[in-house]
């Protein structure tokens, strides 16, 4: 049986979807741009990163884990929406060590996209200089945990033929971070490199010996804006 | 005579210089040192990093000559990848990096001439700071002036359609480049109006050398006596002699034209070249090992690229360069101020090579990476514009960065503007106890003559952050004097 229909509206305007389509999804196919770092169209949201923060009848709500439902009021923009999606910029940014300058990730990177779009000079917040590791040991893959934003898209996405994922977190609280699997490492092929180091929406997972390849001009971002994929910049 | 003066480290500021200047009782200049207190740590940082962000991240140590660290970095990756040392690479490579170069050569010499040392040469040293600087050309000379500007932004181009953008691009990767200049960006150049094309462009580059000639002649007395002093000179040269500023071999001349390094292949540079660390400055001073400490001091640059080499590859160059040995018959030049003149030369030299790649269909082609079996270690090594760039790096099995050696031009020459410096001191301080603007500028011109990175930016303002301390043999200050006046 059809999951039922339910009407409710995006920034005053009508739409319709069968109930349990997530906002994001429904704003997505509508060329609504919100703002995302970990969702992943077509697998299930996590809502770690709370880029698309909407204000779902008056209350904020995560985008990529709302399911739209009848009567709702769904609001993508508002001035403090856009001071808090600056805000959680703000916040990876400085909880991080992000060097775009000399990132191979810059111009392909969705972190930087966005704080280009959010138009970040200065962040709010002061930079934490945590000390990170970088783990090159896979021969295949360099992990800068640098840049990790812990969205977990490489743990959700990256996985085998039996749907073993070859990422996953290891220890807890600030000091958590992404490993590759022990026991799938060896099972890593350059195609699942490629695939970890594309998902990843930052530099932490980096492709070997493939740095830089892209130049300066041609890269994603310096061609399509972010929140544009048909070209169309919907700022 | 014991005297100790603290500086505190300034760090990551481009162009902080100090001079002390040390007198006996009856008032004579005993001892000069140029202090860099620069402290990049550059050599530290990079360990741990994946090899191949080497030439972007070493780059940044330099926003005037950035492609010289990008392109001797990514040489020594060369090695580490595989794909040799300078003549591994594809033909299209190693043009459109060769093209990079000698487009940084030419823009960076003709910023030196033009904003840093012209100022000195049309107003005298002794001339108002108030006038003797960019502003005061432009106004004396729009002409001059414009060119300067004009032949800077021809080189930035050329290093933008080569590198991706004119300052801290990614053209060079390990085994390669990652673009080759297409038919369209070429003829943004060779199809370009004038002066936008490499037939002015060597047009106003002889006219360069032109007016140094011209200077020349009417302040022989200057030029000449201003600061001269015998030393060995060291740069790399190509195979058979002639000047290569992208690759080649090492060669070292003594004070009378005496070849002392015979053609070293620079991978084995560590066992000619050593470095010493002295206490008072942040920079160490390279020699040659085999002379030892004392002895075996050289110089880097234009004037010791022109005294190493045999023979400048193409035509109008190779005219000046005949003049330019004449001048001191036939041996090496040691006249400090002779260095504008050398930089000249190269500017011409830069200028047809550039017309020579532009017009060079290889540039157009395909193959842009070559690997092989991958090492452990790499040395790179290149004529930057301020002379000799050795970056040396190993890496570890997990292909980080394990090690880096980085001596850059400024460093070489360290020994010769210290000992520029002492000349200069000498004959303008010997029994004097106050320090004036026209003396505090004379300092600067020698030290200028070697384009140290220490003057970059801030002297193009007219303002060179020096500050010159007088100290009597028990240690008590007699005068200090920063640029712009004594305080």
């Amino acid at each position: 049986m059809n999951p039922p229909i339910v009407k409710f509206t995006i920034d005053g305007k009508e739409y319709l979807a069968a109930a349990g389509t997530y906002i994001i999804d429904v704003a997505r196919e509508s060329g609504i741009f919100i703002p995302t770092l970990c969702n992943i169209p077509g697998v299930k949201p996590r809502g770690a990163c709370r880029m698309c923060t909407v204000s779902v009848n008056g209350r904020f709500m995560a985008a990529c884990t709302t399911p739209a439902s009848d009567g709702m009021e769904v609001r993508t923009s508002s001035p403090e929406l856009e001071d808090l999606r600056r805000a959680i910029l703000e916040v990876m940014f400085v909880e991080g060590n992000h060097l775009c300058p000399v990132c191979e990730k810059s111009g392909n990177c969705d972190l930087q996209a966005l704080a280009y779009r959010y138009q970040i000079m200065v962040p709010r917040f002061p930079f934490q200089f945590p000390h990170r590791t970088i783990d090159a040991a896979n021969p295949r893959l360099v992990k800068d945990h640098n840049r990790c934003i812990l969205c977990k898209r490489c743990i959700r996405t990256v996985k085998d033929a039996k749907g073993r994922s070859f990422f996953a977190f290891r220890r807890r609280g600030h000091k958590i971070e992404i490993s590759i699997d022990h026991e799938m490492a060896d099972l890593m092929t350059d195609e699942i490199a490629g695939q970890a180091a594309d998902i990843c929406p930052t530099g932490a997972l980096l492709r070997k010996e493939g740095g830089y390849r892209i130049p300066i001009a041609e890269r994603k971002y310096e061609k399509v804006a972010i929140g544009a994929p048909d070209g169309t910049d919907t700022r | 005579m014991s005297q100790k003066i603290t500086i505190e480290p300034v760090t990551r500021v481009e162009g902080h210089g100090k001079v002390t200047i040390h007198l006996d009782d009856q008032g004579n200049v005993v001892r000069s040192r140029l202090h860099i207190v620069e402290f990049r740590g550059f050599e530290r940082f990079v360990q741990g990093r994946p090899y191949w962000e080497a030439p972007v991240l070493v780059q940044r140590l330099c926003g005037i000559c950035p492609v010289s660290h990008h392109l001797a970095a990514a040489k020594a990756l060369d090695v580490i990848v595989g794909a040799g040392t300078g003549t591994g690479l594809s033909p299209t490579a190693e043009k459109v990096r060769r093209l990079m170069h000698y487009a940084q050569i030419f823009q960076s010499h003709a910023l030196h001439f033009f904003h840093l040392a012209s100022p000195d040469l049309l107003f005298g040293v002794d001339a108002d700071p108030k006038i003797r600087n960019i502003v005061g050309v432009a106004r004396l000379n729009k002409g001059l002036a414009v060119q300067g500007v004009m032949m800077r932004k021809f080189g930035q181009e050329l290093i933008r359609i080569t590198a991706g953008k004119k300052i801290h691009g990614t053209g060079a990767i390990p085994g390669g480049v990652n673009k080759n200049v297409s038919a369209a960006e070429r003829d943004e150049f060779l199809k370009g109006e004038a002066p936008m094309n490499p037939d002015a462009m060597v047009l106003w580059a002889e006219e360069a050398v032109d007016f140094f000639k011209d200077y020349h002649r009417k302040n022989r007395e200057f030029i000449d006596g201003f600061s001269e002093f015998p030393s060995n000179h060291l740069s790399l040269v190509r195979k058979d002699g002639a000047m290569d500023l992208y690759h080649g071999v090492l060669r070292a001349v003594d004070s009378e034209g005496k070849v002392i390094l015979h053609d070293i292949d620079y991978q084995e540079y560590f066992n000619v070249i050593h470095e010493e660390v002295r206490s008072w400055s942040y920079m160490k001073f390279p020699y040659i090992a085999e002379l030892g400490e004392q002895a075996g001091w050289y110089r880097v640059g234009p004037l010791a690229r022109l005294n190493t080499c045999s023979f400048i590859p193409t035509p109008l160059a190779q005219k000046e360069f005949e003049r330019f040995r004449e001048v001191s018959g036939g041996k090496p030049n040691n006249r400090c101020l002779h260095t504008h003149y050398a930089r000249l030369i190269e500017l011409l030299h830069a200028a047809e090579v550039i017309r020579v790649l532009l017009n060079d269909p290889d540039l157009q082609g395909e193959e842009l990476v070559r690997r092989g079996e991958k090492r452990h270690e790499g040395i790179g090594v290149i004529e930057a514009p301020r002379g000799t760039l050795f970056h040396h790096y190993r890496i570890n099995d997990d292909d980080q960065i394990a090690m880096a050696n980085l001596i850059v031009s400024t460093t070489h020459n360290n020994e010769p503007m210290n000992r520029a410096v002492n000349v200069v001191a000498k004959r303008m301080l010997t029994g004097r106890t106050e320090v004036t603007e026209p003396m505090l500028n004379a300092v600067e011109v020698a030290i200028r003559a070697y384009d140290p990175c220490l003057s970059c930016a801030t002297h193009a303002m007219g303002q060179m952050p020096l500050e010159i301390t007088l100290v009597r043999p028990d240690g008590t200050v007699v005068s200090r004097a920063r640029s712009g006046g004594t305080a």
